[in-house]
């Protein structure tokens, strides 16, 4: 007996097939669902996005924002102008995806709906203000992606929905003159290699070199890839110096939580996260 | 569900579970069993074949999605018994011990020559990074793979030009 799969040509019937086949498996490149699809029941179906026309690409906004298509590649965010122009943040994130042959399936849609803890994309996408575009046959629903993650591996996704885009409508205050990015995967190997910690930073800082904004997105440190709020809000309205970033690191205790696993140690995670945001803080001043 | 491919240069219908990894077609249906599994997790690169131009990992390509696509595996690159100018240097450099990761090496690695042929000693090693080696190192393959690129530049291609 062979699968049914379904290559949609357009959205809309992948929208169709979504909503008639709720319990069908939503594929785009493969590189998480593929790992242990042998070790897992077949699904009763398959909706292959990968290469869907309308899920693929980088679009600037009239509003300003850059849509960016779910199916779009990490090789093609690395080729994209507009995304290292505007979002270099990402474009940093992309480069450290696996190495070639996971960033030629992988898909920035993937990332968001898989919602792994060790995601690479997440931490950038909280860091970033980014949103989650959804369709569904009923429209389209735009969801902050911190609110569309709801836990370990766990999406705010509802039946019959698809998601269709990451939007992000900051993009020029985080790429404006006073902004600052950080991005620093901690793992075993540069390429290839499962994260034991990740920080995504963006501050903006005006002319006083004080810090108008910051965010810190952190993986690997939680149930889920997460934004260091209490470090962020203590940040807001100073300049950066050696006790500031002293402080901000040890703010994380806050928002963080890790865990002992095969891939490292709590105490280890902790004392790294605190290591990056200091460091980066450092960097500001 | 009969997939329509071009598969090194010859054009193939295949009738296959579109749930099936793209490696187990190769190696099981077709016989090509120069694409080799090592980890069959999307980490090791031994399984790399070239997908529309692009290098991926095949056991992690469902081969429903290959539908009008075209493949190239290592038993693509020479032509009959003459080696294509990746392998030859992989050969004549050492670049190879076991042998279980170098197909993947030369399909990435014809890849990578392809889209930048005058890609640095560090640029190789980054794009190529994706494909490990457990037995010896990167140093002969990357010697190789400048070589390769630059056959003018001699033995130690590291830091040419």
């Amino acid at each position: 007996m062979t699968t049914p799969w379904i290559r949609p040509a357009t959205l809309d019937e992948a929208l169709a097939v979504r909503e008639e086949h709720a319990d069908w498996r939503v594929l785009a490149g493969g590189t998480d669902l593929m790992v242990d699809a042998g070790r897992r029941p077949a699904p009763a179906g398959v909706i292959d996005l990968f290469g869907l026309p309308g899920l693929v690409g980088v679009e600037p906004m009239r509003d300003g924002s850059l849509r960016i298509g779910a199916a779009t590649t990490y090789s093609m965010l690395l080729a994209s102008d507009d995304v290292r122009r505007h979002l270099p943040l990402l474009a940093a994130v992309a480069r450290e995806v696996g190495a070639w042959q996971i960033q030629a399936r992988g898909t920035l849609g993937g990332n968001v709906g898989t919602c792994s803890p060790v995601g690479d994309t997440l931490p950038a996408l909280l860091a970033l203000d980014a949103e989650v575009e959804l369709v569904s046959r009923k429209g389209v629903r735009l969801v902050a992606f911190d609110d569309f993650c709801t836990g370990y591996r766990t999406t705010d996704l509802r039946p019959g929905e698809l998601i269709a885009a990451l939007r992000f409508g900051r993009r020029a205050l985080f790429a404006s003159e006073g902004a600052r990015h950080a991005w620093r995967k901690v793992g075993t190997r540069r390429a290839q290699s499962v994260s034991k910690v990740m920080l995504a930073a963006v501050a903006v800082l005006d002319d006083e070199r004080r810090i108008t904004c910051a965010r810190l997105g952190l993986g690997a440190v939680r149930e889920r890839p997460v934004r260091a709020r209490a470090a962020e809000d203590l940040l807001v309205g100073e300049r950066a110096d050696a006790a500031l970033a002293q402080r901000a690191s040890e703010a994380l205790t806050h928002d963080i939580a890790p865990i002992d696993d095969v891939r490292s140690t709590a105490a280890y995670r902790r004392d790294v996260a605190a290591r990056l945001v200091r460091r980066f803080v450092l960097s500001l001043a | 569900m009969t997939l329509r491919v071009r598969l090194n240069g010859r054009d193939l219908l295949l009738d296959v579970d579109p749930q099936r990894r793209l490696l187990d077609v190769l190696r099981d249906e077709l016989r090509l069993t120069g694409s080799k599994e090592g980890c069959g997790e999307g980490e090791c690169g031994a399984c790399t074949v070239l997908l529309d131009g692009e290098p991926v990992c095949s056991c992690l390509v469902p081969a429903g999605q290959v539908d009008g696509s075209e493949i190239m595996t290592v038993e693509g690159l020479g032509d009959g018994e003459l080696l294509s100018a990746v392998q030859d240097a992989l050969v004549r450099f050492g670049g190879t011990q076991c042998g279980i990761c170098t197909p993947g090496i030369a399909v990435c690695a014809t890849a990578a020559l392809r889209r930048e042929p005058d890609a640095s000693a560090e640029r190789l090693r980054e794009l190529l990074a994706g494909n490990l080696c457990r037995c010896t190192g990167y140093q002969l393959v990357i010697d190789a793979l400048c070589a390769a690129a630059r056959p003018a530049a001699g033995p130690s291609g590291e830091g040419a030009p």
